[in-house]
């Protein structure tokens, strides 16, 4: 069982996380965007192998943010509080 | 006699406490400290049990976790089917039976499958019975073979503990490399838990020779120990590291004698030590199986520990050193002993009192229900009631395999051993090769040193040395007879080769094929002759054969361990209402709903439910209802972006909402399918509550959260789920506002003041209430939001002052009928994962809105804008017919064919009505009201005609009346 750094409560049991998906798949506004630009933003994934960058919510702090693992070894390798590139 | 318990002696044993239990129907006699299988050696029972698939007669081999034989049913409150009675405890009153054994192990009916082994080799039973259906044999078959059973009427007398644990150092093992580690980890100022899975610390020096730091190994021991446990360590007997996982967390399963259930661990040390020893092989020799015949280092571990001499006629064979302190201690204590070396040079001195045989191998053993003598490979043949064989170490390496770690051959132990160090985690003692105690410690020494300087000093050993010297006998193919490789699963050298003929040759396939190293002891004793065997078959190198992968658990946990207290109305727990004792004295039936338990209904238990819900339904329409719907989400989004924020959130434009009025709208999932649908009250400019469905709480909160932390700002938006803080009371019906205004809120209940689809505020016993207008059952409706600690008094007054009204407690089911009969849907109910909002009828904001929202751009395609897609319709059927099934298809014929055209998705019988009403999402059915439609339900077809979805009131008179 993997420890994850919740950048506002420390490290903590995998089981009080939540997975959210890839981070950077920046959400295109308006009714116009390209049909294959939303279904890539819908279900295209990265999967890589080795490091990768993900969203995940601490559920028990309710905090989302950005952690960088590495797929292959678990090794943690980052973790940071969501904002600014994401913020509108 | 053969086996004995002698008069004196034995370490473990409590000769002042004699036990008494049953196994396979007989009283065996024992004393504390004995386990199941000490007591049956000193009792001489031979035959423990029989193999899984020949039905072989088997007795004990080991003497710890490796043992592949003697598994028993363990009954009573500690129930455990297929334990090892080599490390159960044997208790005062333990019921044990052998497994897989009819009657009992000594006369088992279905030991005439032995003679018909060789019709049954390795994938017999795939072969054999695939045609026509292996099903029609699997019962049969599954009853002959197997191992123990479970007893199906147990119930557990407790659940397990389950505790979270941190400290520096983790030592697995208490054997000697353990002991020294966990003291040098001490003495530098390290928090120490040191788990052994044996009852008494000390590992192989319980039984084995030595001498440290000038004293006998138990004192050593003991003063180890005592200084260990006054500083404060952890030490943890009769525990069993049973899994590395990711992160270097360490499962632990800790036994108990008293009849706790057992207690899991899951710790996280900094670093762990692994002494986790290593377990004595076999050597091949045909019947090498039968009972009598045990690992020479168990025997010494029974004499030693307790008291039993296995036999009196004693053949020891070994092609290692390890074997000669067995043979003279067994010698001294009074057996007559022949050890047969293979090796014919450099074997140590003969010991007194033993006759040696160097340069010969065991060809077979001799006998029937046990052993009776063994032929050599001469020719020459020896009489014995007993058979000891040591065919080498193979290091306990499993933890250091599950944490990923790779593995190294070496070719003069003759043994995997742990390679590159994985970090967090190193390992000493004979686990990581080592011989002699000197080699012991200096591995103790390195595996600590990284922590930091030590104050305590390395132990020296002071005593006499053992040594290796080791000369591998594997397995070989083309050998004769029948010799075992695996004893649990009966695998055989001539299976093994039957496999690598049949281009099994992974050890992965091998496993697979033959079933070598499956089940309780995972090959323990079994796999590394195994893959000898292989390599010598194919004629590979061991290396070049490579292990199975090593995964959890070491050895068998209970699920129980695992479950812990999550159990029975603990494993998945209900949401409870605050009045759930008031509804409980009024007689409610509870179901649950969504995760919260809620009254269903109130009195009609079974088959009068139906009546009860249809006179709640009934008596709804013509007075007041009180409705507890305290579940309804409450959550506030708060901030000066909030209106921004929900518009973004809803399909529907909510920022042109005022305050002090609500607005019902849908949320979407960004692939456009509805999500959720509910009322936005706006409380005032930067102020909203989301009054989600009750059992999408939690989701709706969650994805509040994550676009306001994505998407808005932390600082723009706040949002708090009040949902639990707050209990709402419904009341409606025509008579709904009478009663209100005979129990006083303290506000304006007029319909100038407060009109549908607003809230207002009013206090009642000096608490806020915040009453919203909306409806559910197409009646006038409000809804009171009061403290939910406070709500109690304020029913018990809405229920006083409805006497007058005949006013009637509605349950859920109720409250389903009201809203069918008025078309309202539930979510996940009348839609499914495909559902969008235009199919319900809500087209003006896709065409219309021109901000963005979530899932705008899904209602925009190819598939959103088919012209045949499902729509929400209602379903009528002629008065006196019975409700249509809920998920019955409306159906179609093309060519003589049916075809799904959509199917029900809420039916009851209206009693307002008096006549069946269903919602249901049928093929441009918003189009084809009035029409005749086949609904098929298990073969059966009935007629119905598509309406519109609002079977009652359709003007909406009644929100007013
Ligand atoms: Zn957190």
């Amino acid at each position: 069982m993997q420890l994850f750094p919740c950048p506002f409560c420390g490290p903590r049991d995998e089981t009080e996380f939540h997975y959210g998906g890839d981070a950077g798949n920046a959400r295109p506004d308006g009714a116009d965007v390209p049909i294959d630009r939303w279904a890539g933003y819908l279900y295209l994934r990265g999967n890589p192998k080795g490091s990768a960058h993900e969203i995940w919510v601490h559920m028990t702090c309710g905090e989302f943010f950005v952690m960088e693992r590495d797929t292959v070894t678990h090794k943690v390798l980052s973790s940071a509080a969501l904002g600014g590139e994401h913020a509108a | 006699m053969t086996a004995s318990r002698l008069t004196t002696g034995g370490s473990a044993i409590d000769r002042s406490r004699p036990i008494r239990f049953n196994f396979d129907g007989t009283t065996v006699q024992g004393f504390a400290g004995d386990t199941i299988a000490s007591a049956l050696l000193a009792n001489d029972v031979a035959v423990v049990g029989r193999s899984f698939k020949y039905h072989r007669p088997r007795g004990i081999w080991g003497a710890g976790v490796e043992e592949p034989n003697a598994l028993v049913d363990v009954g009573g409150p500690q129930a455990t089917p297929n334990t090892r009675a080599t490390t159960e405890p044997a208790r005062d009153g333990l019921v044990a039976k052998s497994v897989n054994a009819t009657p009992n192990a000594l006369a088992d009916r279905n030991a005439f499958l032995d003679r018909f082994s060789r019709f049954i080799p390795a994938a017999f039973y795939y072969k054999t019975f695939m045609w026509p259906d292996w099903h029609m044999f699997e019962p049969r078959i599954r009853a002959m073979a197997g191992l123990g059973k479970v007893d199906t009427d147990w119930t557990s007398p407790g659940t397990a503990d389950q505790i979270n644990h941190h400290c520096d150092v983790l030592v697995v093992g208490a054997g000697p490399a353990g002991l020294a580690a966990a003291r040098m980890a001490a003495g530098a100022g390290l928090s120490v838990t040191l788990v052994d899975d044996q009852r008494n610390p000390g590992g192989s020096l319980g039984h084995r020779a030595g001498e440290i730091d000038g004293k006998p190994a138990a004192v050593w021991i003991e003063e180890t120990v005592a200084e260990l446990a006054a500083g404060g360590h952890l030490i943890l007997p009769s525990t069993t590291a049973f899994g590395i996982y990711d992160h270097n967390l360490v499962g632990l399963n800790q036994r108990h004698l008293d009849r706790r259930r057992d207690t899991l661990w899951r710790v996280r040390p900094r670093q762990i030590v692994l002494a986790t020893g290593a377990i004595e092989r076999p050597l091949p020799f045909a019947n090498n199986d039968l009972p009598g015949i045990l690992s020479a280092d168990a025997a010494l571990a029974y004499l030693r520990r307790h008291a039993v001499l296995v036999g009196r006629r004693i053949v020891v064979a070994t092609n290692n050193d390890s074997a000669y302190e067995v043979a003279s201690a067994l010698a001294e204590a009074g057996a007559d002993v022949t050890l047969v070396d293979i090796r014919r040079d450099g074997t140590p001195d003969t010991p007194a009192k033993v006759r040696l045989v160097k340069g010969r191998a065991l060809a077979a053993a001799n006998g029937k229900l046990r052993v009776g003598g063994v032929t050599l490979d001469d020719g020459t043949r020896l009489d014995a009631d007993c058979v000891l064989v040591s065919g080498g170490c193979t290091p306990t390496i499993h933890l250091f395999g599950q944490a990923k770690g790779k593995l190294t051959w070496s070719e003069a132990r003759a043994a995997f051993l742990p390679g590159d160090p994985v970090d967090g985690i190193s390992v000493a003692g004979a686990a990581a090769g080592a011989v002699s105690l000197s080699e012991v410690f200096a591995g103790s020494e390195k595996a600590v040193a990284s922590l930091g300087q030590t104050k305590a000093a390395v132990p020296r050993s002071t005593g006499p040395e053992a040594t290796g010297g080791m000369a591998a006998a594997w397995p070989l193919p083309g050998s004769k007879g029948r010799i075992w490789i695996d004893y649990q699963n009966d695998v055989t050298v001539k299976d093994i080769e039957l496999a690598a003929r049949e281009n099994f040759v992974s050890v992965e396939h091998l496993k697979r094929y033959t079933t070598l190293g499956m089940a309780t002891d995972q090959g323990k004793t079994s796999n590394l002759p195994g893959l000898a065997l292989m390599a010598g078959i194919t004629g590979r190198t061991v290396p070049e054969v490579g292990t199975t992968t090593y995964r959890p658990p070491f050895t068998p946990v209970p699920l129980a361990s695992f479950a812990g207290a999550r159990v029975g109305e603990l494993m998945a727990p209900v949401r409870r209402l605050p009045l759930e004792n008031v509804h409980r004295s009024s007689g409610a039936v509870f179901q649950e709903y969504g995760g919260w338990l809620r009254p269903a209904h109130y009195g009609g238990r079974d088959a009068d439910a139906e009546r009860a819900i249809q006179d709640e339904a009934l008596r709804a329409r013509k007075s007041v209802a009180l409705f507890d719907g305290s579940t309804l989400g409450k959550i506030e989004v708060i901030g000066p972006k909030a209106a921004e924020f929900v518009d973004f959130l809803y399909y529907n434009t909510m920022s042109t909402l005022k305050p002090g009025r609500c607005r019902y709208g849908f949320m979407l999932s960004e692939n456009g399918v509805v999500f959720d649908d509910g009322v936005l009250v706006r409380l005032d400019e930067h102020r909203f509550v989301v009054s989600c469905s009750s059992s999408h709480v939690t989701a709706v909160h969650a994805r509040l959260e994550e676009w306001r932390q994505d998407r808005f700002g932390r600082d723009a938006v706040y949002i708090h789920n009040a949902t639990s803080e707050m209990a709402t009371l419904t009341v409606s019906g025509p008579n709904a506002r009478k009663l209100l205004e005979a129990v006083g809120l303290g506000l304006s209940l007029d319909d100038a003041a407060l009109p549908h689809m607003t809230v207002g505020h009013g206090s009642y016993a000096g608490n806020e209430v915040r009453v919203t207008r909306v409806s559910f059952t197409g009646d006038r409706s409000y809804e009171i939001s009061i403290r939910a600690d406070r709500a109690e008094p304020l029913w018990a007054q809405l229920r006083q002052a409805g006497q007058a009204f005949e006013a009637v407690l509605i349950g859920l089911e109720a409250l389903m009928i009201l809203r069918a009969e008025k078309g309202f849907i539930v979510i996940g109910k009348d839609t499914d994962g495909t559902t969008l909002p235009h199919d319900l009828g809500s087209e003006g904001p896709r065409t219309k809105r021109q901000t963005e929202y979530v899932g705008r751009r899904s209602l925009f395609t190819e598939e959103a804008s088919r012209n045949n897609r499902m729509q929400l319709v209602g379903l009528t059927v002629p008065q006196g017919e019975a409700p249509l099934p809920t998920g019955a298809h409306g159906i179609k014929r093309e060519n003589g064919k049916l075809h799904s055209q959509g199917f029900v998705t809420s039916s009851y019988q209206s009693p307002t009505l008096g006549r069946p009403i269903a919602l249901g999402l049928i093929e441009r059915g918003a189009t084809r009201h009035g029409e005749t439609i086949e609904i098929q339900h298990l073969g059966k077809v009935r007629k119905a005609m598509i309406a519109a979805p609002c079977a009652f009131d359709p003007a909406g008179d009644r929100l007013n009346a």
